[in-house]
């Protein structure tokens, strides 16, 4: 007896899923079609359903080493791998690597006299013997439905379908149904009832004369699926799905940072730059500069020795070349190099998914660093904004996804604040700058701010930006006295005011410099002065005394001699003579 | 008219059915089975009852097992179970199910005009 506490429930086993060799399609439905039964795919004509089920099993082959069988029954043979040649799908060298079995069904254009209970079998059979002779793990039957024009008994025909169907599934085979749509429901004659593992419904929409592709799973037994309608392409590459949420946000992160090529404006960015593999925004209205901005970080790009994708939707590449001279980047020098690709296509010229489906496969062929799409907001054209966005959101999960790091430019229509434009994806982007056209003094001027750059401490400071014939330069900032950020030539003038009101203060206090020497000069004479002044009189006072002392001295011995003389001439006592004489 | 060689039921794709290399029948019937199900039997039977009805002596039956030959499943485009195919006289024609409707296989052999006419 085990001692365990009981069993936990095991997790139901998960639906095993077949790959479906179509890039999207698998990250929508968590892996692919059902394994082991049938799905059906219904779809208007010309819709894709054959090309659908044809790469299935092409990639199946090719891809998971899964032998296929094709069944039509509709199109010829020939006209078949004719058609999907140019996909780059070989189907005669997998007919004859014995990996892919192609069985035409005729059917025949008259009616089929029926005399009696009949079956199948006779498809069966050739099925069976087409699936055991490559050991098919995939089969697709295209469009099964035709058999209900050559077919009058209905109750045979739809009882052996469903016996069909079981019948692959014992198979094992995972198999793909191709059915034409109805009118008000999936299918014309009913087959979503026989195959209801998976239902997945190919559409085309018209809107603004630009065609989309869509495709959206009906229902997914047993599986979560996502529900939206996914826009998917039919292109070089076969078919392509291009799901929106596909990827996640769980793509790994880099810490790395890039220049942008303006050495001011890394300063404003944390001292750095760009995230690498970040998204950017530039947004601008008309002639701010968006375009030298993104030159200036392609520049620098391929200066590092980065591979670089420059799109652009509004210039064609020898104008930007030209462009992009008058600032000193030479462009030229590293297409030739081969680190640049210049991409030029109209917005216009095509539906958006198409747009986006050509950026991947040149991301992907070239391998860049750096993507540049210049503008953005052209999309709006070829699209509804709505669109655009999703395409756009796309884009940015998938480049980052590949730790590109890509920058948008988008023009921002005049009028209109610049901070409230591109509110779709805005809030993707991880760096947001704007440039403003100013106007003041009479011209009109760039101030470059950044409104938000994730996981950094950038500057919130309003620049000039200043595009110079040696490129692209951020001015000094200058406050002018009401507050505002101060450009152009008032700038320069308020430089020239600061510059004359500082060489007047130095004059100035030079000037006060030598008064005071003066004056100190002036004090020191006076000094000087007074001390030799000084110095004479006491010079006087000591020769004066000197003289006293003399006289003094010589009265006293003059006083003594006196008496002397008048005691021996008399011998009268003093006081006689004085009475004697009066 | 020689009768030696009509009539005959082959099993199986045989080209020698035949034996003296004469002209082929002027009716040249090949019916698809699949093993010996009962339909398969019942359409063999109704083939063979209606050939001696109205073809005596002019027809050849070709019977084909496609479990035992599946590759002319492919080759002859056979889809339903019994097919009876009239290669001669051409056009080539195609009938499906056990026959057991013996006026609508009169009519797909051509051997009868459509009802409708017929009736009118």
């Amino acid at each position: 007896m085990s001692r365990r506490p009981k069993a936990v429930a095991a997790p139901p086993p998960k639906l095993a899923k077949c790959p479906s060799g179509i890039r999207g399609f698998d990250d929508i439905t968590g892996g692919g079609f059902p394994r082991g039964r049938p799905t059906l795919i219904c779809g208007g004509s010309g819709s894709g359903k054959t090309l659908l089920g044809l790469q299935f099993l092409v990639r199946g082959i090719e891809e998971h080493g899964e032998p296929g069988v094709f069944m039509g029954f509709e199109e010829r043979e020939k006209d078949l791998a004719e058609n999907v040649a140019s996909l780059g799908f070989d189907l005669p060298a997998l007919i004859a690597d014995k990996k892919l079995v192609l069985e035409q069904v005729t059917i025949d254009r008259d009616e089929i006299p029926e005399t009696g209970e009949y079956n199948l079998d006779g498809l069966f059979i050739r099925l069976g013997l087409a699936i055991d002779e490559v050991g098919a793990k995939r089969v697709v039957l295209d469009t099964i439905e035709a058999l209900f024009a050559a077919l009058t008994n209905l109750r045979t025909l739809r009882s052996e379908l469903r016996r069909l169907f079981v019948w692959l599934k014992e198979k094992g085979v995972t198999a793909i149904v191709t059915a034409e749509r109805g009118d008000g429901s999936l299918t014309r004659h009913g087959l979503e009832e026989y195959v209801s593992d998976c239902v997945i419904l190919l559409d085309q929409k018209v809107t603004d004369e630009i065609a989309t592709r869509r495709l959206r799973i009906v229902k997914y037994r047993g599986s979560a699926h996502g529900t939206n309608e996914y826009p998917f392409l039919i292109e070089e590459h076969g078919f392509t799905v291009l799901p929106i949420t596909a990827i996640g946000l769980n793509y790994p992160v880099s810490r790395d940072v890039v220049s942008t090529g303006v050495a001011k404006l890394d300063a404003m960015l944390a001292g750095k730059g760009y995230f690498r593999g970040g998204t950017l925004l530039l947004s601008g209205t008309a002639g701010t500069g968006k375009t030298s901005i993104a030159a200036s970080f392609i520049h620098a790009g391929c200066q590092r020795g980065e591979r670089c994708i420059y799109f652009t939707f509004e210039e064609s590449p020898d104008q930007l070349v030209r462009n992009m001279h008058s600032i000193s980047i030479n462009l030229e020098r590293w297409i030739d190099k081969g680190v640049l690709r210049i991409a030029a296509s109209r917005p216009t010229s095509n539906g958006l998914e198409v747009h986006l489906s050509a950026m991947l496969n040149l991301v992907d062929q070239f391998k860049p660093q750096i993507v540049v799409l210049d503008p953005v907001s052209s999309f709006e054209a070829a699209g509804t904004a709505l669109d655009a966005t999703a395409m756009l959101m796309r884009l940015v999960d998938l480049l980052k996804a590949r730790q590109i790091t890509a920058m948008f430019t988008s023009l921002a229509s005049a009028g209109r604040p610049a901070e409230q434009g591109e509110a779709g994806i805005s809030s993707l982007v991880d760096t947001w700058l704007v440039v403003r056209n100013l106007e003041q003094a009479g011209e009109r001027t760039r101030a470059l701010s950044i409104i938000k750059s994730r996981g950094m401490n950038h500057s919130n400071q309003a620049r000039e930006l200043l595009l110079t014939s040696k490129g692209v330069d951020m001015a000094e900032v200058f406050i002018g006295p009401n507050g505002g950020l101060v450009t152009g030539s008032a700038r320069i003038a308020q430089e020239m005011a600061d510059r004359a009101a500082a060489t007047a203060l130095k004059q100035d206090i030079s000037r006060k410099q030598a008064a005071m020497a003066r004056k100190g000069r002036l004090t020191e004479a006076r000094i000087a002065e007074m001390r030799d002044e000084l110095a004479a009189e006491a010079m006087e006072f000591k020769l004066k005394i000197a003289t006293q002392t003399s006289t003094d001295s010589k009265q006293t011995s003059d006083r003594a001699s006196m008496m002397r003389q008048r005691e021996q001439a008399g011998g009268a006592p003093a006081r006689r003579v004085r009475g004697g004489a009066g | 008219m020689r009768r030696a060689a009509r009539g005959l039921i082959h099993e199986g794709p045989v080209t020698t059915a035949v034996p003296d290399a004469e002209p082929l029948a002027k009716w040249d019937l090949r019916l698809y089975v699949a093993g010996q199900s009962p339909r398969s039997l019942a359409a063999i039977a109704n083939l063979k009852m209606l050939c001696e009805e109205h073809l005596a002596g002019e027809y050849q039956i070709e019977v084909i097992d496609l479990l035992k030959t599946p590759q002319l499943s492919r080759d002859d485009q056979i889809m339903a179970i019994p097919t009876l195919v009239r290669r001669l006289p051409a056009p080539i024609r195609k009938i499906i199910g056990d026959l057991s409707d013996t006026e609508s296989t009169l009519v797909g052999l051509q051997l009868r005009r459509p009802p409708a006419t017929k009736r009118a």
